[in-house]
């Protein structure tokens, strides 16, 4: 047997030994999934014994190096990891912006101090992380945020406005950009860390189309941060803040928990039979679901040999999020009228129509379609033009 | 398995690359249309196929090929589609070779060494419609002395009049619609009963219409079993259909880049059109697009290698995803090309031609949707 082959039959021994049945099913909706952080309510004993069991294995985030809350696990392990939790339906134990997000940016640019404390808070789900970029004026073109932090000797004194900061009002600290030089446009960015209980930050929640609240309006009124809760260099945060926004598209792009390759047209085949049209859309569908999952798969080998163009992510963010719509239209076609019912437990509360409707910032949110395309066509394909 | 070539398979890509480039490319398809040539291509280039040692790529090493699998011959298969190679190695290398490749040992010594040399030519006489309906095969082979004899028509028969030998499906027992009671033959080209009227195809093909008028064959011609003839079809269509769709990809690519160089060169409005908007994300997509199919492609040529039981699923859906980017790339590619791209002096109206052929062979995008939907359950 591999070394591999070793690695899956232990992983998936400690997994049916470790993870609760009550885990093995899928979560039902947003509030059932655990976030962790200060203020977070477990949902269920399940729910914290495998977070904690998790935590002491370094599974949180197992591709993470062990000094920093990981298990250590090569790139490989970890897929092997992923599949056996997906054939057993084991949830994510943790979800969080600190995993995805801050701490591949941490590992990159981050002191070995900040790594030991922040990378090992996020691993452990102490602390819920939120992201502070768009702000009222800017989003696509996001480096013309003006948030701006004023230099104090050994702290900035923060004041401005951030936008669609995800779960702000539950966060417990923020990753944000910060203007400190107004006259460098690029290289006028720095990349703060500060805890959202600071005097002078206030939180909004903004009600979308779908009825949930799960962005924010964020203020900053004269809010202090000590000097040393910069990543990387002063002036240098849009370097952190590209790399990181390549995590997010990545994320986006990879939805769907299994891999994504279970067609949801099985379940809807009484529908589909007597809609010749729609189970045509639907085959089609198909199609287009299985070219992106080996797209993806395809994708991340090439990504791990270094052999991806850097700009690729940005592809299968567009490619992957138009995708993401389009199944959710077809959810809502094929539900016909029960798909509409907004609150009843029928529904489950709305989920059809309300995740339908979330679908629908996919390709807004961590750079527009629009804009994929055309660092598609200016970095991969060299097309002319500013 | 990783989804990325190895090293052998990036040498193969390469000497493939070199050899099409500099043997058969485009200049070399034009040769051979314009003379009008019987067999639309050429038998000299089907030797030094011979000579890469490209005829025998599937065949197993212990009978002299190069015992190689569906990446390969994909390889192979994309740099021909790039620059539009006339040769029978979609037919006779990938599909005949598979089928052949479960026939008994006196009928692989009869067909291989032919094949590779780069002297023997297969064809596939299957499509009796318009459209292909593999299970919907009529074409009856009655049991006659000591062996069949073959009654019926078949049509689109790529390269049937240069062909030696046809594998011929026909019906030796079930209904019409019904998978079991199909055979397969090898049906010699000089066998009494069978005529073949060539017809050129728009992508300057040779294909034949094939009626078969009482063709005795003996017992010996059957590939495979008698009445199990669908396992050995089954096979033998999914190594043409992912086949194809490799050729496909590289069809397409090579629509895709040819245009994209043309949109960094031609300039209107005192611009280099490449910088519109309009036309960048339009390419932008369209390069997607080509990026998943040649991701399908690859899967499913893994997992056929690999004899997955999803093999089948991921061919179907490669046929598909590949017809419908390859599709978008020459339409897109004449598109974009203007006036010059309706002109049969650029190549670019040739390639829409080719996938037009592609798309159709073996089952279109739509008939291999049809298929994913039905083996993911509705």
């Amino acid at each position: 047997m591999s070394d591999l082959e070793t690695f899956r039959a232990e992983a998936r021994a400690w997994l049916e030994e470790n993870c609760p049945a009550e885990m093995r099913t899928p979560a039902k909706g947003d509030e059932d999934v655990c976030w962790g952080g200060r203020n977070f309510v477990f949902q269920s004993e399940a729910q914290k014994l495998w977070l904690e069991r998790c935590v002491a294995k370094g599974y949180t985030v197992p591709d993470w190096p062990k000094a920093y809350g990981g298990a250590g696990l090569s790139p490989q392990e970890t897929k092997v990891l992923r599949q056996e939790m997906a054939k057993l339906g084991c949830r994510s134990p943790l979800n969080s912006f600190g995993i995805w997000m801050l701490g591949p940016a941490l590992l990159k640019f981050g002191t070995e101090e900040q790594k030991v404390h922040y990378m090992g808070q996020i691993a452990r789900g102490e602390i819920r992380w939120c992201q502070g970029y768009s702000e009222p004026g800017s989003g696509s073109d996001l480096v013309s945020m003006q948030t701006f932090g004023e230099d104090k000797g050994d702290h900035w004194v923060v004041n401005g406005q951030k936008i669609w900061t995800s779960y702000a009002d539950k966060a417990d600290w923020i990753f944000c950009l910060v203007r400190t030089d107004k006259t460098n446009k690029y290289q006028g960015i720095s990349f703060l860390l500060f805890d959202m209980e600071t005097p002078g930050v206030t939180t909004k929640p903004i009600k979308l189309i779908s009825g949930n609240s799960p962005f924010c309006e964020t203020f900053f009124d004269n809010v202090v941060v000590p000097k040393h809760q910069i990543v990387g260099e002063l002036n240098r945060g849009w370097d952190v803040a590209k790399y990181l926004l390549g995590h997010e598209r990545e994320m986006i792009s990879g939805m769907g928990g299994d891999g994504g390759v279970t067609s949801i047209g099985a379940a809807m085949k009484a529908v589909l039979t007597e809609e010749p049209v729609l189970r045509a859309q639907m085959a089609l569908f198909d199609v287009e679901n299985l070219t992106f999952r080996a797209h993806g798969e395809r994708f991340m080998d090439e990504w791990k040999t270094g052999k991806a163009h850097p700009a690729y992510s940005n592809l299968m963010k567009y490619v992957g999020t138009e995708l993401n719509k389009k199944r959710n239209e077809l959810v809502m076609s094929i539900g016909g009228t029960q798909a509409l019912e907004w609150e009843s437990e029928r529904s489950n509360g709305g989920s059809k129509a309300r995740n339908w409707l979330r679908t629908k910032a996919n390709s807004i949110e961590g750079g527009t379609s629009e804009v994929m395309l055309n660092v598609v066509s200016k970095r991969i394909l060299e097309m002319p033009g500013a | 398995m990783a989804m990325t070539l190895n090293d052998d398979q990036n040498m193969l890509r390469e000497s493939a690359r070199d050899f099409m480039a500099s043997e058969a490319p485009v200049t070399h398809f034009r040769k051979f249309r314009d003379m009008g040539c019987k067999d639309g291509f050429s038998h000299g280039l089907w030797k030094q196929f011979a000579e890469m040692g490209f005829t025998g790529i599937l065949i197993p090493e212990a009978e002299g090929g190069m015992g190689m699998g569906q990446i390969e011959a994909g390889i192979v298969l994309e740099e021909i589609g790039r620059n539009l190679s006339p040769s029978p190695f979609l037919t006779t290398s990938v599909a005949a070779v598979e089928a052949l490749k479960l026939a008994d040992k006196a009928m692989r010594d009869r067909w291989f060494p032919g094949i590779l040399a780069g002297e023997t030519v297969i064809g596939i006489a299957i499509e009796e419609g318009v459209k292909h309906r593999p299970e919907k095969i009529a074409c009856v082979a009655e049991r006659s002395g000591n062996g069949f004899r073959l009654t019926g028509q078949k049509q689109f028969v790529v390269q049937g009049t240069s062909s030696d030998m046809l594998i011929v499906a026909a019906r030796t027992a079930g209904a019409v619609g019904e998978t079991d009671g199909l055979t397969l033959f090898a049906v010699d080209k000089d066998a009494a009963g069978l005529s073949m009227e060539a017809t050129r195809l728009v992508d300057s093909a040779m294909a034949a219409h094939v009626k078969l008028d009482g063709v005795q064959v003996n017992a010996d011609a059957v590939i495979g079993d008698v009445d199990g003839g669908w396992a050995v079809l089954s096979k033998m269509l999914d190594a043409g259909r992912v086949g194809a769709a490799a050729e496909m990809v590289g069809v397409g690519t090579g629509a895709m880049d040819m245009t994209f160089d043309y949109l960094k060169t031609r300039k209107q409005f005192d611009r280099v059109i490449g910088e519109f908007q309009a036309l960048q994300h339009r390419a932008a997509h369209l390069y997607g697009e080509m990026e998943g199919a040649r991701s399908i492609v690859l899967k499913a040529q893994s997992l056929m290698d690999e004899g997955h039981a999803k093999a089948e699923l991921y061919v179907a859906a490669a046929k598909a995803k590949a017809g419908l980017a390859c599709n978008l790339a020459v339409r897109e590619g004449v598109q974009m090309h203007g006036g010059i791209g309706m002109t049969d002096e650029y190549d670019i109206g040739l390639y829409m031609k080719r996938d037009r052929g592609l798309n159709e062979f073996f089952g279109d995008a739509y008939y291999h949707a049809d298929r994913v939907a039905t083996m993911n359950g509705y």
